[in-house]
């Protein structure tokens, strides 16, 4: 069976897509690395390889949370199985 | 594979390098068209060339002095020729290498011109090149081995996997007495305090905070709005990579679950307090940040990359891994170890961190890694401010 994406944490609300041909609509099998559980998405749109894929739906200006950790905040909404990137992501930092 | 040996060269301060390299090293942008003069007359010798040395004062002055002096002394250079516009810097490089006890000779091109210079610095590196290759390796234990980390071209693939591999591999080492080092002080933003509680000791935590803040006023007081295009790069962001934050995070995953740092070392400086982890503080580039490593005298490097980073260094062998399966694909004569399977859940970061052991032991018993064989050989130097 496919991996399709991968979370570091169980409280990250973010995952990484790690195969090359996600499309929207795709039923996706992610990997939960700490608990080692199947969890099942639905992508809502194209994602790279490496990219992130929204786990839950996230407001604008929620802090994003990735290896358990602030990695920045949110500059628009992102729904669940959605892209999130540059385009609606920044650091905290500069 | 037997992990507790490898066979290397035993210099003369004791030490063990893994290559066995006649370094010809110009102290200045002026010397470096003999040096390479030399390099071309005496097969099998490698010059360093590189852009600075002139008018350098400061502390930015002691870490090229460190920076020359320790990449000569590093055990993986058998002996070294160093040549220099004049001869009161070329002395203090050659006095400065000559501590190890190892060959070394200054040639001086004032007085002298370049020509006359090369014929005198190759007669020597003649005598050295014949000299090193009757040099033998013999058995020496692990705990000799000074291994050195930094990642590059990352993505989200190196915090993921790759960047885990190596720190599986500094846990498994740290208890049998290896030396390691990570640097890469810009790029633990975001993930500072994580860092932190990783020193084993309140002082070393201490010593890191204060680099990672001077670290942080001198970006801030530089930067301007399009630092976010720089940090993370181009490559990270296409890599899925958003954030510096995201970026440290990944990066912190070199040094494993448990292993602690015992001390904080600055640009180039020589570990002194025995075997364990330190914090060297370094530029994030990563041919700056190798170079740095290579001339606190590690001897082998496990570089990380996510998007393809094809850095090598002349001295210091450079190991790379990839858990990218498109990078592991389309630039796999780049990649020493594929660990992208990992990612697919077809092999555990445990036996992922074993391959690397087992490769890197291979690279210390003689096996030439990707970037030596396709000529890599990245000496960058790191300035902290400009000449006066």
């Amino acid at each position: 069976m496919t991996t399709h994406f991968l979370a570091h944490d169980k409280k990250d609300t973010v995952g990484v897509v790690v195969v090359e041909d996600v499309r929207p609509g795709m039923e996706l099998t992610g990997w939960a690395m700490d608990t080692d559980e199947t969890v099942k998405l639905t992508a809502r749109d194209a994602i790279p390889l490496g990219h992130k894929i929204a786990l839950k739906d996230i407001a604008a200006g929620e802090t994003v949370l990735k290896y358990g950790a602030d990695i920045g905040r949110a500059t628009q909404a992102i729904a669940k199985g959605g892209h999130a990137h540059i385009h609606n992501m920044k650091t905290k930092r500069w | 594979m037997a992990r507790h040996e490898f066979w290397a060269y035993r210099r003369e301060n004791g030490r063990v390098g893994i290559r066995n390299h006649v370094v010809i090293l110009p102290l200045d942008d002026l010397s470096n068209a003999a040096a390479e003069a030399v390099a071309n007359n005496i097969k099998g010798t490698m010059a360093l060339p590189h852009a600075y040395g002139r008018l350098q004062f400061g502390e930015d002055l002691e870490v090229f002095f460190r920076t020359l002096i320790g990449t000569g002394s590093n055990p993986n250079v058998a002996a070294c020729v160093v040549i220099g516009i004049e001869p009161g810097w070329t002395g203090r490089i050659v006095d400065g290498i000559a501590k190890t006890g190892k060959p070394v000779a200054g040639f001086s091109i004032e007085r002298n011109g370049d020509i006359a210079t090369i014929a005198a610095a190759s007669r020597k590196a003649a005598e050295y090149m014949q000299w090193a290759s009757e040099k033998r390796r013999e058995a020496c234990r692990i705990e000799e081995l000074f291994v050195s980390t930094k990642c590059g071209e990352s993505d989200t693939t190196s915090g993921l996997a790759s960047c885990p591999t190596v720190g599986n591999l500094i846990d498994k080492l740290d208890p049998a007495g290896v030396t390691t080092c990570f640097g890469e002080t810009s790029e633990i933003t975001g993930a500072e305090d994580v860092c932190a509680s990783r020193a084993a000791t309140k002082e070393a935590a201490a010593k890191f905070m204060k680099a990672f803040g001077a670290y942080q006023e001198m970006i801030n007081r530089h930067k301007t709005n399009d630092l976010f295009e720089s940090q993370p790069t181009k490559g990270n962001i296409a890599g899925g990579l958003t954030t510096i934050e995201e970026k440290a995070f990944g990066n912190l995953q070199k040094i494993g679950k448990k292993t602690k740092f015992i001390d904080v070392l600055t640009p180039a400086e020589a570990p002194a307090h025995g075997p364990g982890l330190y914090f060297m503080d370094t530029s994030s580039a990563a041919a700056e940040c190798v170079t740095l490593q290579a001339a606190a005298g590690f001897v082998v490097h496990l570089f990380p990359t996510g998007q393809g980073n094809v850095i090598g260094n002349p001295v210091e062998p450079v190991i790379k891994l990839t858990a990218n399966p498109r990078t592991a694909r389309t630039m796999s004569e780049h990649i020493d170890l594929d660990v992208s399977g990992i990612l697919r859940r077809e092999m555990t970061l445990d036996q992922a961190g074993d391959r690397l052991i087992d490769l890197t032991m291979r690279v210390c018993n003689g096996r030439l890694t990707a970037a030596e064989v396709l000529g890599h050989r990245e000496f960058v130097l790191t300035r902290l401010y400009p000449s006066a």
